[in-house]
């Protein structure tokens, strides 16, 4: 079943057009991934589907309902969570408490439930910080709950954002280079951690330059180019996809006969 | 002795400024350099209340408190979807302009003020009211509200991201921190017992916000202790020569040159204290 549709989107930035009239669906279930060249337009599209820019052209529709003018904050209540390409935690604030903002859109207490601290707002803590350590066990950094976010290694920190995004129960859930700057070792996690998510249920829409995950986990991979689809299909249609050669390695390699 | 607590029981009202400005700046990370109008709400909404309508000091301060509150809200409204720079020119903008119109309006006595209102608040009210500004606070920060705050000030995109209505969230800080303002004005205003526009000028503002950058952004209790010295500095330095008390701004300039370079997450930085007591708070209520 299709979760997410989007229809002709463009998106134009003064002169310079990101993207041009790209198609993307999106089917309950799937790992669907978008690779291209630096410059392509990838986070531009995520930036698309999470509200942070509103398309010059086309439509977006989640669950069957327009999208396309809804602020990010709302996208996100809606079902759809992501993490950014340069880590963007909140550094100062805990592990434990990064994952609990994550919950915020699915939480109530206002200024004065917290004032008076009721025991519907108790019950509500204790459940956000329940459930926060059980997203922290899924992604294995509950031992360092305690641990302030900017101090965590790169990895567990990429990890981190994923947490935070799971947090907010997203049905999709869209990661923007998650494997950038890992080791292998870090990768191999990774992609354990995402077919974990895969297997709870949770449609995943990735964007990464590291072909052995995308190859690995895909069901699906869309290519971009210059803010142009030029490809969409299965991993095996992909890797042998004349344009999507092109893009990657110049006219030259092609003539050579060499694959990636 | 009277004159002692006189000046402990400026020590709480300016302590509530700074927790309230600290509020908005420290942990929502939004530059206001308009707080002490706030405070002249606060302060000219009791005295009126009291000297024209004959409301209780209870009933006053806290209505006082309530119309600052609602001009936070109104002012943030169009001025929070500035950032940064932008932000801390318009919040001057509305201290300025409201100190013009408190100069010129017949009701609040023009240049002249207002005077006769009664004494009533003490070292008793005022340190009260503070108690009950950090403890309601700290009930704030510790919930989901305040941990948006927080998110807020880390990272504005990444909190939208995390379904944070971070402009709600900004008007909200607003909002609270004019409210304890408020309550310092009219605590200020019962205490003195005449109230003047050029009490709650520019200049009172940055007051503030030197108690706070000087006991450290992000720290109620610093905030609290930039209060404490600031307020005693003056007086401190009254007793050495009432010449230097004279240069008390050039002595708070310096001051916050000095702390920029020698320390500038201020003395309490951000969350040092919070880290050391966290620990063993989170473990037994924990996760498990």
């Amino acid at each position: 079943m299709q979760l997410l549709e989007g229809k002709n989107l463009t998106m134009v930035f003064g002169g310079l057009s990101a993207l041009n009239s790209v198609d993307i669906t999106i089917n309950e279930g799937e790992v669907l991934s978008v690779i291209g060249p630096n410059g392509a337009g990838k986070t531009t599209l995520f930036n698309l589907l999470t509200g942070v820019y509103s398309p010059t052209a086309g439509k977006i529709r989640f669950r069957k309902q327009e999208i396309k003018n809804l602020k990010p904050y709302e996208i996100t209540k809606m079902g759809i969570a992501r993490t950014f390409q340069n880590i963007r935690l909140f550094g100062e604030m805990s592990v434990l408490d990064n994952v609990m903002i994550g919950q915020h859109c699915r939480t109530k207490t206002g200024v004065f439930g917290a004032i008076l601290k009721t025991p519907a707002v108790r019950r509500e803590e204790a459940q956000v910080r329940e459930k926060a350590m059980d997203v922290l066990k899924l992604v294995g950094l509950d031992d360092v709950y305690n641990e302030k976010a900017k101090n965590l290694p790169y990895g567990k920190q990429r990890r981190l954002e994923i947490a935070r995004a799971l947090a907010t129960d997203p049905e999709l859930i869209l990661l923007d280079e998650p494997a950038a700057g890992m080791n292998p070792q870090e990768t191999n996690e990774l992609i354990e951690l995402i077919e974990k998510l895969n297997d709870m249920g949770k449609t995943v829409l990735l964007i990464e330059h590291d072909m052995k995950l995308v190859m690995g986990i895909s069901k699906r991979i869309m290519v971009l180019d210059y803010g142009r689809k030029i490809a969409d299909g299965p991993p095996e249609e992909i890797k042998n996809n004349e344009k999507v050669i092109k893009a990657y390695l110049g006219e030259a390699t092609l003539r050579e006969g060499r694959a990636c | 002795m009277n004159y002692f607590f006189q000046i402990l029981t400026v020590i709480m009202i300016n302590s509530i400024l700074a927790v309230s400005l600290n509020l908005i700046t420290g942990y929502t990370g939004q530059l206001s350099l308009g707080h002490a109008t706030f405070m002249s709400l606060g302060a000219y909404a009791a005295t009126l209340l009291t000297l024209k309508l004959g409301f209780p000091f209870l009933a006053s301060l806290i209505l006082g408190a309530v119309v600052a509150a609602f001009f936070g809200f109104i002012i943030g409204v169009p001025t929070l979807r500035l950032k940064g720079d932008y932000l801390a020119i318009a919040t001057l903008g509305f201290g300025e302009i409201t100190k013009n119109i408190l100069l010129n309006l017949e009701i609040t006595g023009g240049p002249m003020g207002l005077r006769g209102i009664p004494k009533v608040t003490n070292i008793y009210i005022a340190t009260i009211t503070l108690f009950l500004v950090i403890f309601s606070l700290n009930r704030i920060m510790n919930s989901r509200v305040g941990k948006s705050f927080i998110a807020i000030r880390e990272d504005e995109l990444a909190a939208e991201a995390m379904g944070i209505n971070t402009t709600k969230y900004k008007i909200l800080a607003f909002t609270i921190g004019a409210f304890y303002a408020g309550l310092a004005g009219g605590l200020y205003a019962f205490l003195f017992r005449y109230i003047n526009p050029k009490d709650f000028g520019f200049m009172k503002s940055i007051e503030i916000l030197c108690m706070v950058v000087l006991g450290g952004m992000g720290n109620t209790y610093g905030a609290v202790l930039g209060a404490f010295i600031i307020t005693i500095l003056p007086e401190l330095l009254r007793v050495v020569s009432p010449v230097i008390a004279q240069y008390r701004m050039v002595l708070y300039g310096l001051l916050l040159v000095v702390m920029m370079i020698v320390r500038p997450q201020g003395i309490i930085s951000g969350s040092s204290i919070l880290d050391k007591i966290k620990p063993k708070k989170l473990l037994e209520k924990g996760g498990q």
